[in-house]
């Protein structure tokens, strides 16, 4: 092959790869933060999530090119969380937690109309990953539920209880209520 | 549909993923329930809320490295790149040779790939760097739970250059780095305990060369953007090794490599 023509072919999939996952960095690394909970390992991720894309870039068919790359984020982020062994939190199957004890609302708990910025945030903080990454793929980023099964590799069926859950709890955590949990 | 039902799906009936025929049973419920309709709006609520969340803009440095969106990612001028002699040549490969007819690669060779070009790209290839391995081998002490073999292969032209600690499949283990040229291979050694030796297999993966064996418990994975016939000339695959283990004896004659 012409060194030339390489070259060339070299750079137009760069181009593709940049035009096609660049504009997403921002919401790639807000996924991360929100997951990893910090900006550090948030960025680390993010980076290790890139490069693994770039790696990966030629299984990318084209088609929703945000949803391929969160599924990198997030396992970038799964990755990270184990090996700053934080793994407990991360492991234990959400549904078997969910069984376990009333949920306590801390004492800084608001009613939702007041809750601020700063309690939305902690109280996001305190779901379980697995509600919160649901949570952030669909309220900030509006993506379906067929997207975000797509990205967490769950049914369609999971997606949609793990949000229903999730948003419940965090309701609760937001207005110090404690529902018993209808199943 | 009773309340039960209702508040079941009615985190989905918000977000509109529900079909035709169970929306209207949910829309005439909530026409006429009071509490239901008022976990609604609750619901609007609090996901209102969440949208107007904070969201965690990439930092500056992140940004930089990868520019702008829309802009072209430095490649060749970012510094965590200079580090990496080898990096064009590394990407040349992934992106050549990506192949779409290649297997898909299992989750371990995929971690060993990504492991593999972090360390060239992330400025983290080495975390003892020393031809020694009176050096290398004993910085791996109490950071593992086994000690890995670190042997000297200059005389067959592969250079010890260090060794770092990573992790593959959610566990700790050691990365020689040997050089080549201006090769680098990464060498990781992990215990498996139970398995049967197994002679050195190669593969291709995403473009780069690698080969794992397993002997006396311990599984090996080297990887490279060295060709293949000389990856498998590294002189760790056991099947060179002659009896006596000392690795600088040249491979005795009538012993031939296991293709399988
Ligand atoms: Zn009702």
């Amino acid at each position: 092959m012409d060194p030339g023509e390489l070259h060339l072919t070299e750079k137009e999939r760069r181009a593709r790869f940049e035009a096609a996952m660049l504009p997403h960095l921002d919401a790639a690394y807000n996924l991360a933060r929100w997951l990893v909970g910090n900006p550090h390992d948030a960025e680390d991720a993010v980076q290790d999530a890139y490069l693994r894309a770039l790696t990966y870039f030629d299984a990318f068919h084209g088609e929703d090119g945000r949803g391929w790359l969160f599924a990198i984020v997030r396992n970038a982020c799964y990755q990270r969380l184990r090996k700053i062994r934080r793994s407990v939190a991360v492991f234990e199957p959400v549904e078997s937690l969910e069984a376990a004890a009333d949920h306590k609302p801390g004492p800084e708990a608001l009613h939702l109309r007041e809750a601020d910025r700063q309690t939305i945030e902690r109280g996001l903080e305190c779901l379980p990953p697995e509600y919160r990454e649901v949570l952030v793929l669909r309220e900030m980023e509006g993506m379906s539920y067929k997207q975000i099964a797509r990205i967490i590799e769950a049914p369609i069926g999971t997606v949609m209880s793990r949000l229903a859950r999730g948003r419940r709890r965090l309701q609760e955590i937001l207005t110090g209520e404690t529902r018993k949990e209808t199943v | 549909m009773n309340c039960h039902e209702v508040e079941k799906w009615l985190s989905a009936y918000e977000d509109r993923e529900l079909d035709l025929a169970r929306t209207l049973e949910i829309e005439e419920h909530l026409a006429e329930c009071a509490g239901c309709s008022a976990a609604l709006r609750k619901m609007e609520e609090t996901s209102a809320l969440l949208a107007s969340a904070v969201r965690f803009p990439a930092p500056p440095e992140l940004r930089r490295r990868f520019g702008a969106p829309g802009a072209r990612i430095p490649w060749h001028t970012a510094p965590w790149l200079a580090a990496a002699a080898s990096l064009a040549l590394a990407v040349v490969v992934v992106w050549r040779y990506a192949p779409p007819a290649q297997h898909a690669p299992d989750l371990l060779e995929r971690d060993i790939v990504q492991e593999h070009v972090r360390s060239l790209l992330a400025d983290h290839l080495l975390d003892v760097n020393s031809p020694d391995r009176q050096t290398v081998k004993p910085w791996f002490r109490g950071k593992l739970d086994y000690a890995p073999e670190v042997a000297d292969l200059s005389s067959q032209g592969f250079e010890l250059v260090g060794g770092r600690l990573d992790y593959l499949g959610g566990r700790a283990v050691s990365a020689l780095v040997y050089q080549r040229a201006q090769h680098v291979i990464n060498v990781f050694v992990w215990p498996e305990a139970g398995q049967p030796d197994q002679a050195p297999q190669p593969h291709s993966i995403a473009g780069f060369n690698a080969v794992n064996w397993r002997s006396k418990g311990m599984n090996w994975w080297a990887i490279s953007d060295l060709n293949s016939v000389e990856l498998e000339e590294l002189p760790l695959c056991p099947c060179f090794m002659p009896p006596s283990r000392t690795l600088h004896a040249a491979t005795p004659p009538g012993m031939t490599r296991n293709p399988s």
